[in-house]
């Protein structure tokens, strides 16, 4: 064998130069029905990724949750299951979801059957019928559906965090009542497609194996004929958090407790988003920070805590989560306001903001290799106004951030006397460690 | 015009194969389509390996592989990855457990020195073991103890149908068995089975194979040679008779049945053993497949069901004996023996009738698009190359997976679909403890 590296302590290999960040090719184009199409070429796999977003703000929870569920269940021509096997023939599938800001429908086919998977697409669009069996069908799978997310910690925990967080804005609830999917008809949702599903304000992204300007034809050939000039309606901004005691709901018998922690937060296009997401890295959004560095692998309190910035049309929030064991729920708490507490009053380490930020700059060049994660990246962008190009100069601002600039993004908005906690779990267990810290109300 | 069948498509990453001097083995597949990499380790020691006594302990062990290594300390080898723009995780499945990372190409030098700095050896201290201890029993109370269907049916339904150890038992591990594990433990555990005769490399994406291969004899050359060690037979015979158990999980607001049959040698019978895997996806894949379509479409006795081969949902990295599965969530009161009685119909219909026109195609079309999709992503094809030579040493193999999948013809599916008989089902029922 060859130059082996002689035996002793041995040291850690530099990084090689930076990649730069390159932008993929694409093209855009505004249809007159007012669709916007954006096509990125990635033809790394002889696939495309389609997503089509459709804005949904305010739309009642139950019949927007059914029509998402029923979007696809019949059209004049096919059936439910014709358009299953119409999709899968081409090697494609179609699936809607809704948040909400917006109604998705997210597709992968072969690229040589992206024509079929449009003009299936667009005959969903301009025909869903929504039959009543199906719907009827559907109508009970979600409230089973509802049910199982009721039994999950996760789900309750993220019920009461944004209940808590957002009063009475519609972000507030995101779960319909089973009683209100119960009550769904096909006419409401036939109505609720005619008055919100259009084309204006929607944006369809392609990303893979394609010609831009070719995907750009075949959309505008295929969903040129997608009409109808419903309502637009905006949602008003989130409104900010209040802070208060420790929200406490009770789940008898949890062998753990679910602890979140909800601090303010800005848009993408803010001047200070770029510092934030470094302080949100250096205080808990990746393994390598101080949060998870103490209550797992230190204490072993914890498996998969997390911090993230959740992004939406109408406002953002950061969020902290973890799952604690329930005899150290106190004990992990106390840890977590002391890490965002040492945060906002003592500025970072130099090196623990160089490594925050070759992560920040490292994972968006990860999040662009696969068609898949290109075309949610880009999607999102697109909802909220931004194209790809923003990335370039995310990556610049993320690049620029001082020391002094991210500890005063974590006073700013780390600091915990701003967070809005809420702790999921056995109450009669936990109330009087939780106590001994914070004010506590129980839902 | 007849039915046309959508042309299967490929991809032709490139395989480069070679064995260090240590018996490591290395593969290389060069993409230069995105300036990022994929690098993998894959020792061939899983859940069926660990000693009685000491469930959980395979998995344990991947927790201590991160824990600091011959010149790192704790809490480094997530610094270095992350500090580089990369990402990390490590698995532990039934026949392999796998380190990766993905990240910037500028990282390759780096990624190869942490990867053959903890093959020469972890840090095992009873401080990181006690801690580790702590962490995995928070990620058991996560994925199985405080959620509805925890463990269902991966941990679940194997006691139904193996009879040994290494295949029945519960590879998350019982609380006292991982409070039982030791220094010790971990030091011969490591010292058997984390050999570099017993491991493959894999590096995938943005990379020189010259260059890359300079790296890898430098960094990986002298880690010491172990051999690897004398695969234990796990074979079990087929059931001869219908196996059935119930229980009740307090936290589950809907019944739940999940059945298992086995499937032929998927390393030595892989061509007996694909038409299976098209099998299940005739059967689930979305709501034009044919269960999906008889129940929850027609006869509304599920709310959701799912099909796939293995019991961690892995057909192409996993080793013989391993099942075919079918599981299925019911309506509040809804009849398990009716799911399963309707199961066996479909599938002795599928047997005695066949196919319709275009099933089996379309049904091909899509298997492709999701192999394909998996592939894009530069760690993906690391890992799967790096099983598919340890446990075939065929890594090229992912090249031809679609292929192979469009190959199988409806009297290969037929035939697999008339084995699929209740007398050779294992199967167990959730009680829904949690119902309203």
């Amino acid at each position: 064998m060859t130059a082996t590296v002689p035996p002793g302590p041995r040291t850690l290999p530099p990084l090689g130069p930076n990649r730069r960040l390159k932008l993929p090719q694409q093209a855009e184009r505004t249809l007159g029905n007012g669709l916007t199409v954006i096509a990125v070429r990635r033809p790394a796999v002889p696939l495309v990724e389609l997503r089509l977003w459709v804005p949904f703000g305010r739309v009642h929870l139950a019949r927007g949750a059914m029509l998402s569920q029923t979007l696809l269940s019949g059209t004049p021509t096919m059936t439910s299951v014709q358009i299953a096997a119409e999709l899968q023939k081409v090697g494609g599938g179609l699936a809607a979801g809704l948040d909400p800001d917006r109604l998705m429908l997210t597709g992968t086919s072969l690229v040589t059957g992206l024509d079929r998977m449009l003009e299936i697409l667009a005959e969903v669009l301009t025909g869903a019928t929504y039959p009543k069996e199906e719907v009827a069908t559907e109508r009970d799978r979600l409230v089973d559906r509802i049910q199982v997310a009721q039994s999950q910690p996760a789900h309750l925990a993220r019920v009461a965090l944004l209940k808590r967080i957002f009063g009475r804005h519609p972000y507030a609830v995101q779960t319909p009542e089973t009683d209100e999917v119960r009550a769904v008809r096909p006419g409401v949702l036939r109505r609720l497609h005619t008055e919100r599903v259009h084309p204006a304000d929607s944006v369809l992204v392609l990303v893979g194996d394609v010609q831009p300007e070719r995907a750009l034809d075949a959309t505008e050939k295929a969903l040129g004929g997608w009409a109808g000039a419903g309502r637009t309606v905006d949602l008003p901004p989130a409104p900010p958090l209040e802070p208060g005691p420790l929200l406490l709901v009770d789940r008898p018998g949890s062998v753990q407790s679910s602890l979140r922690v909800a601090m303010p937060a800005v848009p993408r296009t803010h001047s200070d988003h770029a510092a934030l997401q470094l302080a949100n890295l250096i205080f808990g959004g990746y393994f390598s920070s101080r949060w998870v560095e103490n209550i797992r692998e230190d204490k072993g309190y914890t498996y998969g805590p997390h911090s993230l910035i959740e992004h939406a049309v109408a406002g953002s929030v950061l969020v902290a989560a973890a799952e604690v064991a329930t005899e150290v729920t106190g004990p992990a708490l106390l840890e977590t306001t002391y890490e965002l507490g040492r945060l906002a009053s003592l500025p970072p380490k130099e090196d623990e903001l160089e490594q925050a930020r070759q992560y920040a700059l490292g994972t968006l060049q990860l999040g662009m290799s696969t068609q898949a994660g290109l075309a949610a990246l880009v999607s999102a962008y697109a909802g909220n106004g931004l194209r790809l190009d923003f990335l370039a100069e995310h990556a610049a601002r993320l690049a620029k951030a001082t020391v002094a600039d991210v500890a005063e993004a974590a006073a700013r908005y780390l600091a915990p006397a701003k967070a809005v906690t809420v702790v999921l779990g056995d109450a009669e267990r936990i109330a009087p460690s939780l106590a001994a810290l914070t004010a506590v109300e129980t839902a | 015009m007849a039915a046309r069948r959508s042309r299967i498509p490929a991809t032709k990453y490139p395989v480069e194969r070679f064995t260090l001097d240590n018996g490591l083995r290395v593969v290389l597949t060069p993409d230069r389509s995105a300036p990022v990499i994929g690098v993998a380790v894959v020792y061939d020691v899983g859940i069926r390996s660990e000693p009685e006594g000491r469930t959980g302990f395979a998995h344990l062990f991947e927790h201590l592989m991160f824990q600091g290594s011959e010149n790192l300390e704790k809490l480094a080898h997530f610094r270095h990855v992350q500090g580089a723009g990369g990402t990390f995780n490590g698995s532990t499945h039934l026949d392999y457990t796998d380190y990766f990372e993905t990240l910037p190409s500028n990282a390759l030098e780096r990624a190869l020195f942490l990867e053959a700095d903890r093959m020469r050896g972890p840090r095992l201290t009873e401080e990181n073991l006690r801690n580790q201890v702590d962490v995995v029993k928070e990620e058991i109370r996560v994925n199985v103890l405080n959620r509805p269907y925890g463990g269902f049916p991966w941990l679940t339904l194997p006691p139904v149908m193996f009879d040994t150890f290494p295949n029945a038992h519960d590879g998350y591990g019982s609380f006292d068995d991982l409070e039982s594990a030791t220094v010790a433990d971990a030091a011969d555990f490591f010292r058997r089975y984390y050999a570099s005769g017993n491991a493959v490399l894999a590096v995938s994406g943005d990379i020189d194979v010259a260059e890359a291969t300079t790296l890898i004899e430098r960094h990986f050359g002298d880690v010491p040679a172990r051999p690897a060690p004398q695969r234990p037979d796990f074979t079990e015979p087929d059931l001869t008779a219908e196996r059935r158990t119930s229980y009740t999980d307090k936290l589950a607001p809907l019944p739940a049945v999940a059945g298992a049959w086995r499937v032929p040698d998927p390393i030595t019978d892989f061509i007996g053993y694909l038409p299976y895997v098209v099998l299940a996806e005739v059967l689930t894949d979305g709501d034009a497949s044919r269960l999906v379509e008889r129940l929850v479409q027609r006869d509304r006795t599920v709310t959701s069901l799912g099909g796939y081969l293995g019991f961690m949902g892995d057909p192409f990295d996993v080793r013989d004996p391993t099942a075919l599965l079918l599981q299925a969530h019911l309506p509040p009161g809804g009849d398990v023996d009716k799911v399963l009685r309707t199961i066996d119909e479909e599938l002795d219909r599928l047997a005695t009738d066949g196919l319709t026109e275009g099933e089996l195609a379309r049904t091909q079309a899509r298997m492709a698009t999701h192999l394909l999709r998996d592939t894009d992503a530069v760690l993906g094809r690391a890992l799967r190359m790096a099983v598919l030579e340890q446990q075939r040493g065929e890594p090229g193999l992912l090249n031809d997976l679609p292929r192979l999948v469009g190959e199988v013809t409806e009297e290969q599916v037929r035939a697999a679909a008339a084995t699929i008989r209740p007398e050779r089902r294992a199967s167990i029922e959730v009680i829904a403890g949690g119902a309203k």
